[in-house]
């Protein structure tokens, strides 16, 4: 589009109405994320007071002494890398091969299984009978537990069959020629020319796994095994649920406002350092998902 | 496709041979070349085997648990030996006022997103292709597409700062215009347009990708002769891009009203309370509540399946007029 040319000053009006208003969006999606770092860095006095607007009001790293001192931040965080590395590790585990054995046109019952991975798109028994399976396998309360009952789901499988199946036989041909077995085709041939597609499902795994709160909420009790985000969301029930809890805290150089901002500004960066590597895949990505089943 | 032989046709020419032979010569062929094939291709089958493990363990043995909707379970005897009651729960759930309220509320929280989230991301993707400078557009496009990957919590961690009664920034602000503060998110009437709200904050940039996609699509010829005839981008919009972009927009309709009982529960679970249920409170939260925390799991499965039957119907008929549409409006 860079080449075309502006011709009327109709055009050039049009151009740069809709880069104002795209500017202001994107500032109203980063507000947001300035304000909640603006009282991060704030006294919890201001914080409370409603002073802080754009940045921070009377300048204390005070909340993040509080947060970065809880030893139950730190072992949450420790958690938040447990079960995003395992939990993604053993998904690519059990669906690169998985995927691969879909695609393979020797397959017996080979519409039988996709159709039992897809099936489970569009019908899912729901939370209940999910937890107590769970409960009856003994995986409450288990670091185990949440890495294995999420390793799948049927999306990421058919995304990742589905770019299989466009890899012309001919790749393969040379390898099968030299007598490698299935497991040295795949790991070969498959593996390197399915790079943008493993690295989409590998951003979508880490992703619903930094970020995962509710079954780690309801299948954790113990403290000591809780992510991030639950520790977080406990953080947060407080400032909502307790309005004495905060107001004796009005001496205090940190408010529950700002200690909740210190944790969210906290539980952002990896994010943040994750999502530009994470940028260029996801484009293509999503197109390989695409709109198909 | 198979190795195998379409074994019947040759037993069907033989005329009149004893039974028992018939069908036992294919059947030992079947068999031998059966086997033949796993010890040739066993490792597929050993490949296949964790994941479909896996389905079977947790998602369809979940489902064989569903029967405990039809049950009265006891944690002590267990699924399979606690016994049936027939539709007494589901007798139990329509003449509950909470789980009605709570199907009407998620119909409601439903259709509102859809209303009003649904055409947010194509005029961003129409206007993200009107913007020339490539920089500008990239560095915009990086920032509108970041809350998609901020948890819920945290999401709902902004939302209670952002709305707190004496701290948050929503109350400076109206204080400004001499307005008294209000604790939202005590407020019923307020519930949903901040959940909504913050869906299309969160989710708005992301979705304009399908859309972005559909635009890069379009034929570039059509711009070129319509540049010729000298045509106006704000013409060329409205003649070429959207017509082309409809069918994408048409069955991304369609998809969003098959999934019509989804509802983001979880950000519902972490903004609502008792005072806002009355707007707030959907299925899956419902059977949270019921099921999780208060022990009642055969009466909370049985809403769970209603939900789950509900959204597979819609979720079919979407897909067969998803494909339908894409069939004539494409081709």
């Amino acid at each position: 589009m860079q080449n075309m040319n502006l011709y009327s000053r109709g055009d050039r009006l049009f151009v740069r109405v809709n880069m104002v208003l795209i500017g202001l969006f994107t500032l109203s999606t980063l507000y947001p994320f300035i304000y909640i770092a603006a009282v991060s860095f704030s006294s919890g006095f201001a914080a409370r007071a409603g002073r802080v607007v754009l940045s921070p009001v009377d300048v204390t790293l005070a909340a993040y002494g509080r947060v970065l001192s809880e030893p139950q931040f730190w072992n949450s965080y420790g958690n938040t890398f447990i079960y995003t590395v395992g939990g993604t590790i053993t998904s690519l585990i059990i669906i690169i091969p998985g995927a691969y054995a879909l695609s393979r046109p020797q397959l017996l019952g080979r519409r039988f299984w996709n159709l039992m991975v897809a099936f489970t798109m569009w019908f899912h028994a729901g939370m209940i009978p999910f937890w107590l399976n769970i409960r009856d396998l003994g995986l409450l309360d288990s670091y185990f537990g949440i890495i294995i009952a999420f390793a799948c789901n049927a999306f990421n499988i058919i995304l990742l069959r589905n770019f299989f199946e466009s890899i012309p036989s001919s790749f393969e041909e040379a390898a099968r020629m030299d007598g490698a077995n299935e497991f040295q085709v795949l790991w070969k041939v498959f593996v390197p020319l399915s790079k943008p597609a493993i690295a989409t499902i590998t951003l979508f795994c880490v992703v619903s796994r930094w970020n995962g709160f509710f079954w780690a909420m309801v299948l954790l009790t113990d403290e000591g095994k809780i992510p991030l985000q639950v520790y977080l969301r406990q953080t947060i029930a407080t400032l909502s649920d307790d309005e004495e809890f905060s107001s004796t805290l009005i001496d205090a150089p940190y408010s529950v406002e700002t200690v909740t901002a210190a944790i969210i500004v906290c539980s952002i960066i990896p994010v943040l350092c994750f999502y530009p590597f994470a940028q260029k895949y996801f484009n293509k990505g999503i197109l390989l998902g695409g709109v198909k089943e | 496709m198979t190795d195998l032989p379409a074994s019947s046709a040759g037993s069907a020419t033989g005329v009149s041979e004893p039974a028992t032979r018939a069908t036992e010569k294919p059947m030992r062929e079947r068999l031998v070349r059966l086997a033949d094939h796993f010890k040739r291709e066993w490792q597929i089958y050993v490949m296949l085997a964790p994941m479909i493990i896996w389905f079977l363990l947790f998602l369809y043995k979940p489902m064989y648990g569903l029967q405990i909707a039809f049950k009265d379970y006891s944690i002590f005897r267990g699924i399979v030996e606690s016994p049936w009651v027939g539709w007494e729960h589901f007798e139990t759930l329509f003449n509950n006022s909470q789980f009605l309220r709570a199907v009407k509320n998620t119909v409601i929280i439903s259709a509102l997103s859809l209303i009003f989230g649904f055409p947010v991301p194509i005029f961003l993707a129409l206007m993200f292709n009107e913007i020339l400078h490539a920089l500008y557009r990239r560095t915009c496009q990086t920032i509108v597409y970041l809350p998609h990957f901020i948890s819920t919590v945290i999401i709902a961690g902004i939302v209670i700062t952002a709305f707190s009664p004496s701290a948050g920034i929503v109350n400076t602000i109206i204080g400004w215009l001499g307005i008294e503060p209000v604790y939202f998110l005590t407020k019923p009437e307020w519930f949903r347009p901040i959940f909504i709200g913050s869906g299309i904050w969160q989710e708005a940039g992301f979705s304009s990708i399908i859309f972005l996609a559909a635009i890069a699509g379009v034929n570039p010829s059509l711009y070129e002769s319509a540049v010729v005839d000298g045509a106006s981008r704000w013409q060329m919009m409205w003649k070429i891009t959207i017509p082309s972009i409809m069918p994408t927009i048409i069955i991304m309709l369609i998809i969003r009203i098959g999934n019509l009982m989804e509802v983001g529960f979880e950000l519902i679970i972490l903004l609502y309370q008792p005072a806002t249920y009355q707007t707030a409170d959907v299925i899956n939260t419902f059977i949270y509540r019921q099921g999780l925390q208060s022990g009642q799991y055969d009466l909370a499965a049985a809403a769970g399946l209603f939900n789950a039957v509900v959204a597979f119907v819609l979720v079919m008929t979407a897909n067969s007029i998803s494909k339908r549409v894409s069939r004539t409006s494409l081709w």
